[in-house]
């Protein structure tokens, strides 16, 4: 009894640690007072400024174009390279996999200024594709890490069936392969597109000529001295990412 | 069939943009610098040597240690979270592991920025106090290493409660049951049987928050302001403001092998299942 209450009353104290933060940034994006340290009376101003601010609009865009089609291209490489690791000997197998690794393993920023030297010494000019080819390297890794053990419980035989009945070998990965493997591609897809979003470490390094995305445009604005309007976009932002995860539990419900 | 060719693509794509950025920076950092920060292609270690000099061993002392003591308060806060969450009804279980999942996909500076709004002088935490006439002055909170270390516990925590959670829910309960019917204690159980079978999770953790809390140029220029000088700011600097591209290099790569080596010697005591975050 004692310990069950103990038990909840510890778990509260957690949740409220990991959620008190967001809740006040939620409520003093209402606040009519721009030190918003006191309660000055409900407004909704603040949504107003935020949206005549184009440069932030413009960093919304930039962030989801860059996640949306780094993640599009980082899925489609990282499938394909899953498949192939899956079917290599294990010498190549361990190759592959420690190159894999590396993205993961190495530090945002090692990552971040190693592709700065690199679009250097190219002479890239730091933009949106500089940008783009920084998230869709970072992302790969997560794709074919997640797509591969779905690829070993697959049952060794069924492609070789599918080519004895005849199908072609592009017939029998879109038809055979391909359908069983998809929960981890989608994964895979999700795990990419969440990380491009919320980067900001190998984003600051890899953009420039004023191409910001949303975490660099906050990283600026809080050095520019704090506005409500951060509430705000912070306010949009969290409901944005709470209905995606209702509907995604929902989708999750109904395939059980 | 062969499908080795279908790897060619990544193939290409990794030597160019994982492993040529590496071997350009390891290169970087034994290379001369001229007076304007150009690149001088002779070889130095004099990047390396400056890296004993006091001030940057201090900058190195400082990350590690406050990386370490965020990562151990992570770790103690976790593990009960973790076996609580664990431990529920099948139904709440997905919403608890939700609710540590909701955070990480809201934006990373946004929930730092949190803290300042919260720690502030004009923050909230001050005005309660000053409104219920507890203080007087406004209380520094922020720009000093306890705000730091609180903001990397607050941004890495589910780092930690995730993997440990995922190793002790698919923890065989029977093993459990033996060890009780043979006459262990509580006690007893959970120090010979569940926390030697959740190891795998909590080192996944113990890396995961680890690593992030060291390479951090974010938290501390945020909630530490220019007092708080981690490994990641000095990274920051060297490539922005210092222009000493060479210096930058030198200190990524000593952080990268220190890295690479902890992994190492952690992934040794790592199952190949289990301890992930998914």
């Amino acid at each position: 009894m004692v310990r069950n209450i103990i038990k909840k009353a510890y778990a509260t104290l957690v949740y409220a640690f990991l959620y008190l933060p967001i809740f006040f940034l939620i409520l003093y994006s209402f606040n009519d007072s721009k030190y918003s340290g006191k309660w000055n009376g409900f407004t909704f101003k603040w949504y107003k400024v935020l949206f005549e601010d184009k440069s932030i609009i413009s960093a919304v865009y930039n962030t989801f174009a860059v996640a949306i089609l780094a993640a599009c291209i980082a899925t489609i490489i990282g499938t394909i390279t899953a498949i192939s690791i899956y079917k290599m000997s294990p010498r190549m197998k361990n190759i592959f996999m420690n190159v894999t690794y590396l993205p993961v393993m190495n530090p945002d920023i090692v990552i971040g200024i190693s592709l700065l030297a690199l679009f250097g010494m190219m002479r890239c000019k730091l933009g949106f594709m500089t940008l783009l080819l920084a998230h869709v390297t970072f992302n790969i890794p997560y794709v074919i890490l997640s797509v591969l053990p779905k690829l070993y419980q697959l049952n060794p035989f069924l492609e070789e069936a599918a080519l004895d009945l005849g199908a072609t070998p592009l017939q029998a990965f879109s038809k055979v392969i391909l359908p069983e493997i998809m929960p981890g591609v989608i994964t895979g897809f999700l795990l990419a597109f969440t990380l491009s979003l919320d980067d900001f470490m190998v984003s600051f390094f890899t953009t420039g000529s004023g191409v910001s995305t949303l975490s660099i445009k906050v990283y600026s604005m809080t050095k520019l001295g704090v506005s409500p309007k951060i509430n705000a976009l912070s306010t949009i932002l969290f409901i944005g990412v709470l209905i995606l995860f209702i509907l995604l539990q929902k989708r999750e419900e109904n395939t059980n | 069939m062969k499908k080795t060719w279908l790897s060619i693509p990544y193939a290409i794509w990794a030597l160019l943009f994982s492993i040529a950025p590496i071997i350009i920076i390891t290169v970087y950092s034994f290379c001369k610098r001229s007076t304007y920060g150009g690149m001088i292609y002779e070889f130095t270690v004099d990047h390396y040597k400056q890296l004993l000099e006091p001030i940057y061993i201090n900058v190195f002392w400082r990350s590690l240690s406050l990386a370490a003591i965020s990562t151990i308060i992570c770790l103690i806060i976790a593990y009960p979270m973790a076996m609580i969450i664990a431990k529920s009804e099948a139904k709440r279980k997905n919403m608890l592991v939700m609710l540590f999942v909701i955070p990480l996909w809201t934006n990373f500076l946004l929930r730092t920025y949190a803290w300042m709004i919260i720690l502030r002088e004009q923050g909230i935490i001050n005005n309660i106090l000053i409104g219920l006439g507890i203080i007087d002055e406004p209380i520094k909170f922020l720009y000093n290493s306890g705000a730091v270390v609180l903001g990397m516990i607050y941004n890495f925590i589910p780092f930690m409660v995730l993997p440990i959670y995922s190793v002790l829910s698919k923890m065989d309960e029977s093993l459990i049951e033996a060890a009780k019917d043979l006459g262990a204690t509580s006690t007893q159980v959970f120090l010979k049987v569940t926390l030697p079978l959740s190891l795998p999770g909590v080192i996944s953790g113990l890396i995961m928050v680890f690593m992030p809390a060291v390479s951090t140029f974010i938290i501390s220029d945020l909630l530490g302001g220019g007092q708080t000088i981690l490994l990641g700011n000095l990274i920051q600097n060297q490539f922005s403001v210092a222009r000493n591209w060479q210096f930058g290099s030198a200190i990524s790569i000593i952080m990268m092998v220190f890295i690479l080596i902890s992994m190492m010697i952690s992934g040794k005591y790592k199952s190949e299942e289990g301890g992930g975050l998914w």
